[in-house]
């Protein structure tokens, strides 16, 4: 009983002064036994059970060894695409929490079992059973208790980054359509709608089927089929589906967000880094759902003011349409 | 213990085939229908395994280029069918259960034998109808979960099949699992207590809980989606004041739990083989069985994490955020347990062990994703990505399959009486669990770096990262290969293996392998510690120790 749990609470490295310092008998049995069958020389050795370093400072190297060691893969290893709006940091900051908690509890674990499959193998001659240990009370209670702190705190956490991210923004009735009452429906909405920015909204409207997304600057009367959104000003669509369920997704923006038929949807973000990025439909929609592709162009405000004075003051209305029909 | 079973006394004019062609008969012993189970459900595993191979060829280039888009569609959505409804749920449940649960509980049969043949019998046709649906009118192409009005606007025959499929199996499953309840809490030998059960027959009555109260939702949800489909009713199509994100929660109001359905049977067993291999008492029972119900209830009320993107209210967000994750919790009980179960032990590294400490490291990595899945923020990103397909073959897969296999290898000396050769069982398990992750583990980085699920096409950036992974699922088909010769030649050619060749103590172990038609000659065996193994801390095992032992522990 008193091996059990210092043993197991050593790899969790806390209650570390619970553990016995010394190997207790029964594992000095364990280990004699084998030897007698396996090679009686080894007897003869000094007994490295007899001298050993105590269990405690072990469990303690150890557990540091393992929380540095997912701090670094936490903080070293990127497995994200570039981040190119105000979201994603924020998303990428959660990212690197989860995946330092991940690191050092699929470590520990698989370390743990690795060490006990190698450790209490039945070597070859050997009998008997291990040690008839049916439980252990404390230790349930310290299992229960450390995950379910963790997982309180990791919840805690996500909910302070979704917030961050606007999620809990309440979303508003829609007043400006002129539609009476109709809901909208949304995910994430910048943080910045609510602040001073707010006034400077980009609205765009977007419309998606099978198997195109089709943007339309309601202000410029400008449709095309690439989006284009100056850097660092928010940007909000409000999104219908014409036939299925498709979904709006820019893995470098961190967003996705569900169109469903029949519900007007509204998302928004600011874009913070200029470039090209794939616009991805990430619900499945037919047989050309892989195809079902665009691009978001996010440029500088001077850039993005030439394109849009381009297209939507000199545009007459045939080349509205080549561009709504390419 | 007694109880009334009519057809099978041994009168010489029998009743049942008793040769091999009991097994394709209407048998009503209950390891028939368990081995029933799980050799139709191997067939249909081989039958997703190829469909399977057919998405990751597919998926080798960035072009559509091996099949039609259409038949990618149909295929990957056979796939999810075939290995859900088809494989891991009829043989975790119905394959070991049926084989199992009446030894564990000291009876001679289920509670309900023909119910039990009903059952099994279903499927077969099923899974026929579902298969051969994609020959003659197409199969349905909405993916398993059939989300409308993309449901409705697909070719509706093959569409219909499908729901008709799934309502027979979904029907099979509710017979098993209201026969699983009623043998597990019914028909217990007298003095057995429900606490000296084994923990499978725990994970079994958990999980035919969660079966009974969840599938039929499903049902319902799907005739009324037939309606939508073949009379043109409304109720989850828009243009006719439908509503979609309402099929959403009754779906995933199933077919979240049913990710349960598939892995506590899966949890049960390997309860049941790291005590034996480990030769240990199992660690915990009483949180085990508590931390089973926990996650019964728990399973219940996180079905909206499926639907994060789908415009729910926040407040919806952060409770089944919150309850997602909290599931973490039990299941993180059972896996210590399981470790501190194997600390300490004389652990044979046989197959059955190998293939349940596979199923340890695959799991933990999926219950990690798991957690991060259930965080709002981040599933906004990683929804309908590939990361969600690693994170569910992590679960399924590393966990439900892997279980599967470590049970044949643990329980084929039982089913057959003859033992299966362990070097080619390390084999197999070394190139099952090469090839598994390293198909699905680059997966991740696919999903969290733009690329979504379900496609036949997509970005050439991904182009190795694909190849790299379909390599992986080329191992996997070749891992079976040493499995299948393995079972084949082991079954006419292996060592006999005895009643009881893992020396274990739970009550299959003691009757005849195979076992008789009632389970035991005479009076069924009172087994009040199944878990019994091991020698108490501080005393000796006599049998097993030499006098070196005994002089240097100071005995």
């Amino acid at each position: 009983m008193q091996k059990m749990t210092s043993c197991c609470v050593d790899v969790c490295n806390t209650n570390a002064e619970k553990s016995s310092p010394f190997p207790d008998r029964n594992k000095a049995l364990t280990i004699t036994s084998w030897r007698t069958a396996a090679s009686p020389i080894r007897c003869l050795k000094p007994g490295i059970d007899q001298v050993q370093i105590p269990s405690a400072i072990l469990t303690l190297v150890i557990g540091m060894a393992l929380a540095l060691g997912g701090l670094w893969i936490g903080q070293n290893i990127n497995l994200l695409p570039i981040d190119a709006s105000a979201n994603a940091p924020i998303y990428d900051e959660l990212f690197k929490v989860l995946f330092t908690i991940g690191s050092i509890l699929f470590v520990g674990i698989v370390g743990l079992l690795v060490f006990s499959l190698i450790r209490f193998r039945r070597r070859s001659g050997q009998l008997g059973d291990g040690l008839a240990i049916e439980g252990n009370l404390p230790l349930e209670i310290f299992w229960t208790a450390v995950p379910a702190v963790v997982v309180l705190f990791v919840g805690l956490y996500s909910y302070d980054i979704y917030d961050r991210m606007g999620g809990m923004v309440p979303l508003a009735h829609d007043h400006m359509g002129g539609a009476h009452e109709e809901q909208i429906w949304g995910g994430i909405s910048s943080g910045s709608i609510e602040s001073a920015a707010a006034t400077n909204v980009l609205p765009v409207e977007v419309t998606a089927m099978q198997f195109a997304f089709l943007f339309h600057y309601p202000e410029g009367d400008i449709t095309s089929g690439e989006l284009h959104v100056p850097a660092d000003r928010p940007i909000t669509l409000r999104m219908e589906a014409k036939d299925v369920i498709h979904a709006f997704w820019v893995p470098e923006f961190r967003l996705k967000q569900d169109i469903i038929p029949g519900q007007p949807t509204q998302l928004s973000f600011t874009p913070t880094r200029t470039g090209r990025y794939p616009i991805v439909c990430a619900e499945l929609c037919g047989p050309y759902h892989g195809g079902m592709r665009s691009t978001v162009v996010v440029e500088s405000p001077e850039d993005w003011d030439s394109w849009y004075g381009q297209n939507a003051k000199a545009a007459p209305e045939e080349e509205t349409l080549t561009i709504a029909n390419a | 213990m007694t109880i009334s079973l009519p057809p099978e006394t041994s009168s010489p004019p029998r009743l049942q085939p008793s040769g091999w062609l009991r097994y394709f008969s209407f048998s009503v012993d209950h390891k028939v229908i368990g081995l029933q189970y799980l050799v139709c459900g191997f067939v249909f595993y081989l039958i997703g395994g190829a469909l399977a191979g057919a998405i990751r060829t597919e998926l080798t280039s960035p072009v559509s280029d091996f099949m039609a888009r259409d038949v990618y569609n149909q295929v990957l959505t056979l796939h999810g069918t075939v290995m859900i409804f088809l494989w891991i749920v009829p043989v975790v449940n119905g394959a070991f259960g049926n084989y199992l649960i009446p030894f564990y509980v000291g009876a001679r049969d289920m509670a309900f034998p023909r119910l039990n043949a009903v059952a099994f019998w279903l499927i077969p046709p099923a899974g026929l109808m579902l298969i051969t649906s994609y020959f003659l009118t197409g199969a349905a192409q909405s993916g398993w979960t059939a989300y409308p009005p993309l449901s409705i606007t697909t070719p509706a025959t093959g569409q219909i099949i499908w729901i008709l499929s799934v309502l027979l199996l979904g029907g099979s499953s509710i017979f098993g699992g209201i026969n699983f309840i009623a043998t597990i809490l019914k028909l217990r030998r007298p003095g057995l207590k429900l606490m000296q059960l084994p923990m499978y027959c725990w994970a079994m009555l958990g999980t035919s809980i969660l079966v009974v109260l969840s599938t039929p939702v499903l049902a319902g949800t799907l005739v009324l989606l037939s309606f939508d489909i073949v009379a043109h009713t409304g109720f989850f199509n828009p243009t006719l004041g439908g509503n979609v994100v309402v099929y959403q929660h009754l779906f995933w109001f199933y077919s979240h739990p049913a990710v349960y359905i598939m892995v506590l049977p899966a949890f049960g067993l390997v309860s049941e083989i790291l005590p034996v291999h480990a030769r240990k008492p199992l660690f915990g029972y009483v949180t085990m069985v508590y931390s089973i119900m926990a996650i019964v209830v728990l399973g219940l009320i996180v079905w909206a994490h499926h639907m994060f993107t789908s415009g729910t209210p926040p407040w919806m967000r952060l409770f089944f955020t919150i309850a997602t994750a909290f599931i973490a919790v039990p299941t993180g009980i059972k896996f210590f347990n399981w470790l501190a179960t194997l600390w300490g032990g004389r652990i044979s590294l046989n197959s059955a062990m190998l293939f349940s400490c596979g199923f340890i490291v695959n799991f933990v990595l999926g219950g990690i994703t798991g957690v991060a899945l259930a965080q709002v923020p981040f599933d906004i990103h990683v929804h309908d990505t590939y990361f969600v397909v690693a994170h569910f073959h992590y679960i399924v897969f590393g966990g439900s399959v892997f279980v599967i296999f470590a049970s044949v290898y643990h329980w084929y000396p039982k089913f057959t009486g003859r033992m299966l050769n362990e070097d080619l069982g390390r084999l197999h398990c070394a190139l099952t669990f090469i090839g598994f992750n390293l198909c699905f583990g680059p997966q991740h980085w696919l999903g969290l770096n733009g690329m979504p699920r379900r496609v036949a096409e997509y970005d050439p950036q991904f182009t190795l990262i694909n190849q790299i992974s379909s390599v992986g699922a080329l191992l996997m088909a070749i891992s079976t290969l040493p499995f299948l010769w393995n079972v084949i030649h082991s079954a006419l050619n292996g060592p006999v293996a005895g009643d009881n060749p893992w020396k274990a103590l739970t009550p299959e172990w003691l009757t005849s392998s195979p076992p008789p038609v009632e389970n035991w000659i005479g009076e069924a065996p009172l087994v009040e510690e199944p878990y019994g193994y091991g020698v108490p801390p501080g005393e000796l095992d006599l049998s097993a120790a030499s006098g070196r032992d005994l002089w240097s522990s100071g005995k």
